[in-house]
């Protein structure tokens, strides 16, 4: 039962950093993303929730452009990018954590590291983002010369974060960045995405973690079988009985 | 000639067929690992690749076996040659991977592969056709200078066939570990998706990836002219199988694998000629490449899954 939000609260937001307007994505035949909106305002957390299979990491994809959509309108600050090739949108800002972190195995930590600043050439700056990524991330120093395909899954994915970082990216695209991590480990790396929010950097990010996403989220967008079934506020979403049902049930057992 | 003076010089020539067949090894290791792509337009960019050198020679004058320049002045024309004859292979490389294969990228199966089959046919045929089936005299312009170790010969043009090989190849290690290109080279060998979210251009690494590999077999092409005195339009055909042997047996897509395949093929070529027989050449060796694709499919360097993780 999709809710549509009461003005104010859309005009509350802040200006839009990223926006799509009826997205239509395809692999083939198979329609994935259907006349989707959403809005990542500038300097939010938005979180999207969704089943299995929804659509969600196509979302990611559309935005990086590694897939294409069929009609529709992506526009990043201000400019229609869909047309533009994934390195065009990661010179302008655009920073993905990827489903299951996608590190380089065969390269280092540094270097892998070091590829997220690909497309930068100011030398000193990306010395000064290395210390910044080294202290969100103390436990990266000390497995600078590791190969990644090593490194634990909480290793990686606070490689695939401070690769993410090396960007220096104005909106962080965060695929299920809690999977397969402990719960305190969890609770760390949320922690940790909200220091780099306060940083500057907005973020979109998908969760199945919905309580934790939508505890530090501004914003929610709940996505089913490729359409966007309702959204609001993270506060009016938590407080939605169909969220309650779907993906808070721990909290509504408390 | 003693024992130990047959061995040594057959050890000099399967350093030397070695050297070549590592540079042409390459060309095939280093598509397939970023792409996955077995490319056999590589055996005729060779091909041609001899051939645009010979040319580039006869225009500069030097004809026939005589040498009409000594020293410096013949070494910078050597280089030139070389040069040349390596952006051109390399531009030709480039173009086919451009109008010829970009277009079927990400096609699964076997389409692909086929298509460069194809290319082959075409480069095979247009030199067959414009320059005549017959052996081409290879002008050779080395000095005569010669080091003899009982009755084992080291010719200059050995050293310096070797010297070419050895210093393209440390150029070629030190691009893929040194510089932005090649690091974006190995991300994309690596997790091409990845490497497009970290902003590298993958159509440029591949199609840059395409013109090193065929400038390093314009390279082998001349070597190859040089160490045989002859081109053909066939040739190929047997190096480009032998060297595509090299590069299964030191792990494909692994580039020191490659190199390390290249000269064992070739002391393989030479010693096994001398102590068997020179007809039973090829059956050692394509016996080899099924050895290893048997028993060892990932070579003697490869990983345990060669391209990816
Ligand atoms: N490259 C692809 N080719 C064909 N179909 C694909 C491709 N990638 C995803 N799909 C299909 O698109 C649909 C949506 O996939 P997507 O990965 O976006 O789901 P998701 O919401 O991220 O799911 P999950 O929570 O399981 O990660 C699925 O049915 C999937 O099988
Ligand atoms: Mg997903």
């Amino acid at each position: 039962m999709p809710i549509s939000d009461a003005p104010q609260t859309q005009s509350q937001r802040r200006p839009p950093l990223l926006e799509f307007n009826d997205v239509n994505t395809y692999y083939g035949e198979l329609h994935v993303l259907k006349s989707v909106n959403y809005r990542v305002g500038d300097g939010e957390i938005v979180c999207l929730l969704g089943g299995n299979a929804s659509g969600k990491s196509t979302t990611m994809k559309t935005i990086l452009g590694i897939v294409r959509p069929k009609s529709g309108k992506v526009t990043y600050a201000g400019q229609p990018i869909d047309r533009l090739p994934t390195a065009e949108r990661v010179k302008r800002g655009i920073a993905p954590v990827p489903e299951a972190r996608r590190l380089f195995p065969r390269m280092t930590v540094l270097e892998n590291l070091e590829m997220g600043a690909f497309t930068r050439s100011d030398t000193t700056e990306i010395e000064s983002d290395k210390e910044r990524v080294f202290g969100l991330f103390p436990r990266i120093k000390e497995r600078l010369t590791q190969l990644a395909g090593t490194l634990s899954g909480g290793e990686q994915q606070m490689v695939a974060m401070g690769r993410a970082l090396m960007a220096r990216p104005k909106l962080l695209c965060m695929d299920e960045p809690s999977m397969g991590l402990s719960p305190a480990f969890v609770e760390q790396v949320f922690d940790i995405i909200q220091a780099i929010n306060k940083q500057g950097t907005s973020i979109f990010m998908v969760e199945q973690n919905a309580n934790m996403a939508l505890s530090i989220a501004d914003y929610g967008y709940v996505l089913q079988t490729g359409e966007v079934v309702l959204h609001g506020s993270a506060q009016s979403l938590r407080d939605n009985e169909m969220v309650q049902q779907a993906y808070l049930g721990e909290m509504k057992a408390q | 000639m003693e024992s130990w003076e047959i061995l040594l010089q057959q050890v000099i020539n399967g350093l030397s067929l070695g050297a070549m067949y590592a540079l042409l090894a390459l060309g095939f290791t280093m598509v397939y690992g970023i792409i996955e792509l077995i490319n056999f337009a590589h055996f005729n960019i060779f091909m041609v690749g001899s051939f645009i050198a010979m040319w580039l020679m006869q225009l500069m004058g030097f004809t026939g076996q005589t040498h009409i320049l000594y020293g410096l002045p013949l070494v910078g024309l050597l280089v030139l040659v070389l040069c040349a004859t390596m952006l051109s292979t390399g531009a030709l490389g480039a173009l086919i991977e451009r109008y010829g294969l970009r277009a079927l990228r990400g096609v699964s199966g076997t389409a692909p592969m086929i298509t460069t089959i194809g290319l082959s046919y075409i480069l095979f045929n247009v030199i067959l056709l414009t320059t005549g089936a017959d052996t081409k005299n290879y002008s050779n312009p080395m000095p005569n200078i010669r080091w003899e170790f009982g009755d084992a010969v080291l010719r200059l043009r050995e050293v310096m066939l070797w010297g070419v090989s050895v210093v393209l190849m440390i150029a070629l290690h030190y691009f893929v570990r040194r510089t932005k290109m090649g690091k974006a080279m190995q991300a994309t060998a690596q997790d091409q998706e990845a490497a497009r979210m970290v902003g590298v251009d993958v159509d440029r690494v591949v199609i840059i990836t395409f013109f090193i590999g065929s400038a390093l077999a314009g390279a082998a092409g001349l070597i190859f002219g040089l160490y045989y005195n002859y081109t053909s339009f066939i040739i190929g055909y047997t190096a480009g199988l032998r060297a595509f042997t090299a590069a299964v047996l030191g792990g494909i897509g692994n580039i020191p694998g490659a190199m390390l395949g290249g000269v064992l093929i070739g002391l393989i070529e030479s010693l096994g000629g001398q102590y068997l027989a020179v007809r039973w050449t090829d059956v050692i060796i394509f016996s080899i490449l099924v050895l290893v694709l048997v028993f060892r499919p990932t070579g003697l360097l490869g990983r345990a899954a060669p391209t990816k993780s």
